[in-house]
């Protein structure tokens, strides 16, 4: 067959399939990565079916989807709102940081993947999806709940420890000396700062220069300015994620808002690509062997989730159940820990296990992490002992 | 009272206070520009029993009601002294004769002796408002006068 009507049919059963996971994904209530994930498997390497025309495609198109989910988690905050965010609950997301790294990172070792290794798998463990994160709140009614700023602020934190951790990964993972890493790390440190700075103070100028009422220069702009900052990032050794991120934050205000709602759809289909071409990459019969592996660092790390969760909510005031809410909402892992295994895969230093184990660990939590959420109160009712009757403020 | 306002992060905007009756009540302003109103669960102040969506006309309405409930107890309370004076209040409703009117074209001090001393809209308080302020369905009019002086002053304002 001509190889582009290969392409072409190939890529359309993938998305017309994708579309009926994602289907099946809403009718169940859950979040549809997995299934993506699933996806992938059974279409790539050692799969049910081999797919080989849109490799190519699918590759790239990752990418985009890499930098486009970046890019809206930048969106997702104002610069004031990561500067209030870091002040208020930076404690924390240091305790967040140090039980959620660490699981990870020691697995890593303990199975000899080495330093690089654990530097990507306690990053795996340690990012929570701040998509389904903002989903389960929002579908359980729970934004107006007092623990949610706590969650919220969390979420916050992780999103700029990924702004400092992208960069050193990326550098690790080129293999790149100690003295020239950390150069790299002052270089991103520096740039996340200054763009920081610029987007708080002059983030309007920013946001005018690729602003348009027009919908279609708009979305062009936009596209257009993510791509671009993020291949000089990349250029730069600072990780093309890390630029889409930061343009990200200088956009603001109603700019923001309305990049947000035109990128969303373009968003879903290139992430689910992203997540389908990682799924291709692996080989299905390398998970069952880590199958073991991954449900362990599972239950440790939804505990240590829960932890970090409970004691930021303590510390903010908040009752015994709704700690055990905020610890819960935290559990689920997602699409930024597949980008951070992604990254590590495509520079080919670490051991194919290391996707397996990613691949079977995010499977677990981002369904185990809206069921946790979910159940978590009714669980607490029936083996909590009495409740507690309110306080009077 | 006090309003507690906190930043919700990517989401929006809450402000809340909490009753006497130990119930956190509040709205959480949406960054979409759509608004909750949140009510707290009797046994757990942090979670909410109830979130309803509410468009801003429905926002704008609720709070007429509440704060129009407010203003008319205040001021029966001022004229409890003078017998025979009552307070009422009228919405307009979109059927009404003067929607869109300024208010003069209904003639309720002359026809029938009420004044209507503030006019509740989408949540704030006109105050004395003159009779070229024009008139819109939702409003909400405090009126004050005697019983039989009201009965046709919402007769006015429903039929013309």
């Amino acid at each position: 067959m001509d190889p582009l009507a290969l392409t072409l049919i190939e890529l359309g059963a993938v998305v017309f399939c994708l579309g009926l996971l994602a289907r099946l994904a809403g009718r169940i209530g859950m979040s549809p990565i997995p299934l993506y994930l699933v996806g992938g498997l059974a279409f790539g390497a050692g799969g049910v079916v081999k797919l080989e025309g849109m490799h190519e495609f699918a590759h790239l198109s990752g990418e985009i989807g890499v930098i486009l989910l970046l890019l809206m988690l930048g969106l997702e905050y104002t610069a004031a709102e990561l500067f209030t965010g870091l002040r208020r609950s930076w404690q924390a997301g240091v305790l967040d940081l140090v039980l959620n790294f660490l699981p990870g990172a020691a697995l890593a070792l303990l199975l000899g993947w080495g330093t690089v290794g654990a530097m990507v798998m306690g990053g795996v463990t340690y990012i929570s999806s701040s998509g389904i994160a903002a989903k389960v709140i929002t579908d359980l009614g729970r934004i107006g709940n007092r623990e949610t700023p706590v969650v919220l602020s969390i979420l916050v934190f992780e999103d700029l420890a990924m702004a400092v951790y992208l960069p050193i990964l990326t550098a690790t993972l080129a293999g790149v000396s100690f003295l020239g890493g950390l150069t790299t790390v002052a270089i991103s440190l520096a740039v996340v700062t200054v763009v920081l700075m610029v987007a708080l103070r002059h983030g309007h100028r920013v946001s005018k220069a690729v602003h348009s009422e027009n919908s279609e220069v708009f979305l062009l702009n936009l596209l257009g300015a993510a791509l671009l900052v993020a291949g000089v990032a990349s250029a730069l050794q600072v990780s093309a994620a890390v630029g889409a991120f930061m343009l990200g934050i200088a956009i603001s205000g109603a700019t923001a808002h309305s990049a947000t709602r035109i990128l969303e759809p373009l968003r879903d289909l290139f992430a689910a690509i992203f997540f389908v071409a990682f799924g291709l990459n692996t080989d299905p019969s390398t998970i069952p062997p880590v199958l073991g592996w991954a449900l362990i660092l599972a239950a440790i790390t939804a505990t240590t989730k829960m932890l970090t969760g409970i004691w930021a909510a303590k510390r903010a005031g908040i009752a015994r159940r709704g700690r055990f809410r905020a610890g819960a909402a935290l559990i689920a892992r997602g699409e930024f820990s597949i980008v951070i295994a992604g990254l590590a895969v495509a520079s080919g230093v670490v051991p194919d296990d290391l996707a397996a184990l990613a691949t079977a660990y995010v499977l677990i939590m981002a369904v185990l992490g809206p069921l946790a959420a979910r159940y978590v109160e009714p669980v607490l009712k029936a083996f909590g002992g009495p409740v507690r009757l309110a306080a009077k403020a | 009272m006090n309003v507690d306002e906190t930043d919700l992060p990517g989401m929006g905007r809450r402000k809340d206070f909490m009753t006497t009756s130990g119930r956190r009540i509040g709205v959480v302003e949406l960054r979409e520009g759509t608004m909750e109103l949140i009510v707290s669960t009797w046994d757990d102040p942090d979670t909410c029993q109830a979130s309803i969506p509410l468009t801003g006309d429905e926002a704008a309405t609720l709070g007429n009601l509440l704060g129009g409930q407010h203003l008319a107890m205040k001021l029966t309370e001022e004229h409890r002294e003078i017998p025979g004076i009552v307070t009422r209040q009228f919405s307009i409703a979109p059927e009404s004769p003067f929607q869109n009117q300024p208010m003069g074209k209904a003639c309720i001090r002359t026809r029938c002796g009420v004044s209507i001393v503030a006019i509740m809209r989408e949540g704030e308080v006109l105050p004395s408002p003159g009779p070229d302020v024009v008139l819109h369905s939702g409003d909400l009019l405090v009126a004050v006068g005697t019983q039989e002086g009201l009965d046709s002053a919402a007769d006015i304002l429903r039929n013309g």
